[in-house]
């Protein structure tokens, strides 16, 4: 427990110095800290909103009621932030959003995998 | 090390889910793919309770969290009926777009958990992802609640319009990105979170009453691609690859769904999202009709007659709308094929875009009913054959089979692409009235000399019929 307390204490400190430093350094390097991430991360999403274009253009228009099924179920990943601020447990006003976010996403990956499931299933029976 | 771990898993997932929806190309590998999606959920989940820093304590509410949510979403997806399917989408999406909210709240009140900052000192940036997260999210949330209770029929499924609508929506938004901008500018309090959340939930609300119950295909498939840029907004707020790639394809595949929806109607998204379609068509059709005009005479039949006619046809082609779900007819539409199919008749279905109150929404209707996935066919590829057809049969639909759509300049569905049954050599239309459809314009094909209308019920109708056959 102590331990962990110290790590604490050691990263909010580590923190405060970065920001101190950018304080100290505006410009050069807590500006290319803080671009550089994000500028990779838009990449990938751009990326991936291509890949995700011509995925979809392929989709058959038979099965459009199953693609929503699907993209609905995958876009509860978004349970992987709930899970974080559940697990981490930092606050507990941010446990509590947690809990009730990672709650609804299992309603909807659940809900959503299974009734594609079902949808396809009476694709296939005379596919 | 462990960090390395989650982040290939998480790429993994996302490989599992471009797969996913790789899958829906044929119905053959949509089963497979269906399974690659959950197979990509499960190593999202497993990943995320590896992390370091996981405690006991939450581990068990994160396992309790999945464990009823997970519940309730199988009993749903396993009871609902088929015909159920569009309000049980909405409601689906509204869950994320309000998880989206929790998440992006969660990040405001513990930030070191993602690394974006201590408690009241947030970095900008990631306060400007995180409000857009949350904006997103409220107006995926609320949007799909009014959309939810318009498919489900808790509220009227009519345009709900007001006057100064559009520029109230307009002073909304703009308010919004200025209280975003104060947000950032301050640091992050948290009043001004839920300032924001609020009315994001009221733009959600307005922008969704006047849009009417016909147009709820493009309003579904829009919301699908809002709950995946609320969940990549979550993603860039708390740094996270799988959540970004995740909401860009779901994003991307919601746009794509709603614009081949508008282009079915051939009107503009603009023109769907500031509603009130058919709400003046109808109202003035319906005063040109009190005013006394000459009612113009139309054929109609007994279900014996069509029988008849049918028994010695050639070819048939079925054109389902979204009458025929209200109905529940589906399963009884294929009894009447296969009795033709007996009778040495071929039987095709001929699907609009936008027919029914989600995209695909009748293909699944009919998998249900067991018809062969082979004899469903898309309006390009149909309308060549409504000419060789004996029989168009038409059940539930009308608008989209409206030929006044090519040649009537002055209509409000002009330009319009339709199935063209007016060129079969006889028109069965069940219906049951007069009424004119959804964008209140009288259909040509009522008083057209090769067709007959079936007054009454979709479903009564046609078993009417297959008992004549039966005979």
């Amino acid at each position: 427990m102590r331990a962990q307390a110290m790590a604490e204490r050691a990263m909010a400190m580590a923190l405060e110095a970065r920001a101190a430093a950018g304080e100290a350094l505006p410009g050069i390097e807590a500006h290319a800290a803080a671009a550089e991430p994000f500028l990779l991360l838009f990449t990938i999403f751009v990326l991936a909103c291509f890949v995700g274009y011509h995925v979809v253009w392929s989709v058959t228009p038979a099965l459009h009621s199953p693609l929503m099924g699907v993209t609905n179920a995958i876009s509860s990943v978004i349970v992987v932030g709930a899970m974080l601020a559940t697990g981490l447990g930092e606050s507990w006003i941010a446990q509590a959003f947690g809990f009730l976010a990672v709650t609804l996403a299992a309603v909807n990956i659940f809900g959503g995998f299974l009734v594609t499931r079902r949808m396809l299933a009476m694709f296939q029976r005379k596919g | 090390m462990a960090h390395t771990l989650s982040t290939l898993a998480y790429l993994v997932a996302s490989i599992l889910f471009i797969l996913a929806l790789k899958g829906l190309s044929h119905p053959r590998t949509s089963r497979r793919g269906n399974i690659m999606g959950m197979v990509g959920m499960a190593i999202a989940i497993v990943a995320t309770l590896a992390q370091p820093g996981m405690r006991v304590g939450g581990i068990g509410l994160i396992i309790a969290g999945l464990a009823i949510g997970g519940t309730i979403g199988a009993v749903v997806a396993n009871r609902i009926q088929m015909t159920a399917l569009p309000q049980l989408v909405a409601a689906f999406h509204s869950l994320v777009g309000l998880a989206a909210v929790f998440v992006a709240a969660a990040a405001l009140y513990a930030p070191t958990s993602f690394g974006i900052g201590t408690p009241g000192n947030i970095h900008a940036q990631s306060l400007v992802e995180m409000s857009l997260g949350l904006a997103i999210g409220a107006v995926t949330f609320s949007g799909s609640v009014i959309a939810f209770a318009k498919l489900a029929g808790r509220m009227s499924g009519a345009p709900i319009l007001f006057k100064g609508q559009h520029p109230l929506n307009a002073a909304l938004g703009v308010v919004l990105v200025l209280l975003i901008a104060t947000f950032v500018a301050t640091g992050g309090p948290a009043w001004l979170f839920w300032i924001i959340a609020i009315l994001s939930f009221a733009l959600g609300f307005l922008l969704i009453i006047p849009i009417g119950g016909a147009d709820m295909p493009v309003v579904v498939s829009m919301l699908n691609s809002y709950s995946g840029w609320a969940a990549a907004g979550i993603g860039f707020t708390i740094g996270n690859l799988l959540l970004i790639v995740t909401g860009a394809l779901v994003g991307a595949s919601g746009a794509i769904l709603s614009y081949i929806m508008c282009k079915g109607m051939n009107r503009s998204i603009l023109n769907v999202l500031l509603g009130g379609f058919g709400a003046d068509a109808g109202g003035a059709a319906s005063a040109g009709a009190g005013a006394g005009g000459p009612a113009r005479p139309v054929k109609s039949g007994s279900p014996e007659d069509a029988a008849y006619i049918m028994k010695n046809a050639g070819k048939v082609i079925i054109v389902p709308g979204y009458g025929m779900a209200v109905a529940q007819a589906q399963q009884v539409v294929r009894e009447m094929a296969d009795l033709l199919k007996k009778e040495g008749a071929t039987v095709e279905y001929a699907i609009h875009p936008v027919a029914g109150r989600m995209p695909g929404h009748m293909n699944v209707l009919l998998a249900e009913a067991n018809v062969p996935y082979d004899d469903v066919h898309e309006l390009e590829e149909i309308n060549p054959e409504f000419a060789e057809a004996d029989v168009a049969y038409v059940i539930g639909a009308n608008d989209v089979t409206n030929p006044a759509a090519k040649t009537d300049k002055s209509s409000a569905i002009y330009g319009m692409p339709i199935l063209e049954v007016e060129r079969a050599k006889t028109v069965f239309f069940v219906k049951r009235g007069m009424a004119s459809g959804y964008a209140g314009v009288e259909n040509e094909l009522f008083f057209r000399d090769n067709t007959m209308m079936l007054f009454g019920d979709a479903k009564k109708v046609t078993q009417q019929i297959v008992q004549a056959l039966q005979k």
